[in-house]
């Protein structure tokens, strides 16, 4: 079934940790699974925020033995940014297999992302000026305490609570998913995508790289591509609803903006709440009224509709 | 196992706990027994006895458990303050009751209801009134998709927009929306009147078996075995009075209105055994 939500201040930041937390801890009943954030901050100027992992939760019940691998991978990690001159200006460890690095770096980004994750069980969950992207097992409270998103000031955001269907429940599966190599793009997604392997193979081809077999994750790489392209994220918002073939409601990020798009069918719940200041939606109302608890006038997007909101 | 058959066998493999009992049709509909239509749990209420409750801090079964405690004891109007969006609340009230709700609904509100008059002050989510089968009930604001699933019966009205789907799969009573609605309106429709006053999404009338719609502004497009038919004056006077009913007339009146009705050209059923569908084919 999946929940997916997303929240954007039109006018200046706010503590959008705590209020995405809230959205998707209301959505809890619709996939208890994982739960991900992408959250947009106050960016340093020149410097990028670096989110990855090395290994699964589920790995840590191997044994004891698995916190030296651990700390193995990320020794290896540290060794190559060294190697390729990558300057780490703050360091965070989340958990123990996941961690946020600051950092600052010249070179192609592409190369250094595909270097990373040629060390074994490293994944980048992101890469942004802006963008924080976490994702991990449990619901939003657990997961946003984990990685102590509660006072997180930023402008916009979106979050996603998965009930696992056709793949895993695991880190890699969950969502968002960032449009690798571009920074600050992210994606959530409910829905099921019936020509997925059609076009995985297609943006393949294009020399496009999937990590998951989820296909939510299409939407990422689709959507990244079609940027690259020059093409308007809300160009490719309504592409999608030609090319993309199955039932889909789905949200992306980039630094600036907030999309959405609704398949042909209008197959999947999506309810939106527009004001002057903020613009929030989600799969359900009960969602935003975690936000906002007075009552206020929603309604439901149509079948192929298509928004851009501007931070 | 002599001189057993196959119920006291079961018992005695212990498959029954306890033999099954209920009541047949011919007792159900005896036009003699009092009481043979009323549901055994209905309630007899009096409008005039009202409560209000605050919902806001207590989950959908239980607010639906209070209502039902409520209604017992005799109470016939009740408001329901702050729900806050929550699903499936006021289902399954199978009496006369007048319902007010102050505030929006989430989804699969107000279904399988037979018999109350409720009006929700707010917005109401996905499948809202799904099998109602007797009643009136009233939205204020807008809708979520699949607004009157498979209704029976009693009129259901949204003053705002609603979402897809809406009334698919609807067996009888009468839709009818201030606003606009989605894609594949009207979807399978068997029987009933619905009523669109804004425009209707593409697909409209999609597979519809049966029943009418009739739509104030624009039709992006009819789907499969929709057709347009003459309005008559039988439908002008239905609508006029439907619609002067819950405040709803436009100012230009009803004649603008494009009735949608079925092509049955899709029907696929008649009076053929299937042996004899053979022979033809």
């Amino acid at each position: 079934m999946c929940g997916i939500a997303g929240i954007i201040h039109r006018k200046g930041a706010s503590n959008i940790g705590f209020e995405m937390t809230n959205m998707l801890q209301a959505l809890k009943h619709r996939g208890p699974d994982s739960t991900g954030f992408a959250i947009y901050g106050q960016p340093e100027a020149g410097e990028y925020v670096l989110r990855f992992k090395v290994a699964e939760q589920e790995e840590l019940a191997q044994g004891h033995h698995f916190h030296a691998v651990i700390a193995e991978r990320r020794a290896q990690v540290d060794a190559l940014m060294a190697e390729m001159g990558v300057d780490v200006t703050e360091l965070d460890e989340a958990t123990e297999y996941a961690y946020r690095y600051q950092i600052r770096y010249d070179g192609d980004l592409k190369k250094f992302a595909d270097r990373l994750e040629n060390i074994e069980g490293a994944e980048i969950l992101s890469i942004g000026n802006a963008l924080e992207l976490i994702k991990d097992l449990g619901d939003a409270t657990v997961v946003s305490g984990q990685y102590g998103l509660g006072d997180f000031t930023g402008t916009h955001g979106i979050g996603h609570t998965r009930m696992a269907t056709e793949s895993d429940v695991d880190i890699r599966s969950a969502h968002p998913y960032w449009a690798y190599p571009y920074n600050d793009i992210a994606v959530v997604h409910n829905g099921q995508i019936t020509n997925y392997w059609l076009m995985r193979r297609k943006l393949e081809r294009e020399g496009q790289r999937f990590v998951s077999n989820c296909d939510s994750e299409l939407l990422a790489v689709y959507t990244a591509t079609n940027l690259e392209k020059g093409i308007s994220l809300e160009e490719s918002l309504t592409k999608s609803i030609d090319e993309i073939d199955g039932v889909f409601t789905y949200l992306v990020t980039t630094k600036d903006q907030l999309g959405m798009a609704k398949d042909t069918m209008a197959a999947k719940p999506m309810v939106l709440y527009e004001s002057d200041d903020v613009v929030a939606l989600a799969s359900e109302e009960v969602s935003i009224r975690a936000l906002i608890p007075h009552e206020i006038d929603t309604y439901d997007p149509y079948d192929e509709e298509v928004r851009v909101w501007q931070v | 196992m002599a001189g057993m058959n196959q119920e006291t066998t079961s018992h005695e493999m212990g498959m029954h706990t306890q033999a099954l009992k209920g009541r047949d049709i011919k007792t159900m509909f005896s036009l003699s027994e009092e009481g043979t239509y009323a549901y055994p749990y209905a309630q007899d209420v009096d409008f005039n006895k009202r409560t209000e409750i605050d919902v806001a801090e207590i989950e959908a079964t239980e607010v639906n458990s209070q209502i039902r405690a409520l209604m017992k004891e005799g109470y016939g109007t009740i408001v329901l303050k702050n729900p806050g969006a929550k699903h499936s609340l006021c289902v399954g009230i199978l009496n006369r009751l007048n319902l007010i709700i102050e505030g929006s609904l989430g989804y699969f509100g107000c279904g399988l209801n037979d018999g109350p008059n409720v009006r929700v002050s707010g917005r109401v989510g996905w499948s809202f009134a799904e099998n109602m089968m007797a009643g009136v009930v009233i939205v204020e604001k807008n809708a979520g998709s699949t607004f009157g699933a498979a209704i029976r019966g009693g009129d259901l009205v949204c003053r705002g927009s609603v979402g897809s789907r809406t009334g698919i799969d609807q067996k009888g009573g009468s839709i009818l929306v201030g606003g606009d609605t989605g894609a594949f309106t009207g979807f399978m429709m068997q029987r009933g009147r619905m009523v669109i006053c804004g425009n209707a999404g593409k697909n409209l009338g999609d597979s519809m078996y049966d029943g009418t719609i009739y739509v104030g502004g624009e039709i992006q497009d009819l789907g499969v075995d929709a057709v347009p038919e003459d309005l008559n004056d039988m439908d002008k006077a239905w609508l006029t009075r439907k619609l002067s009913l819950y405040e709803m007339l436009p100012d230009k009146g009803v004649d603008h209105f494009t009735k949608i009705v079925a092509g049955k050209q899709l029907w696929n059923y008649d009076n053929l055994e299937p042996h004899e569908k053979k022979i033809i084919l």
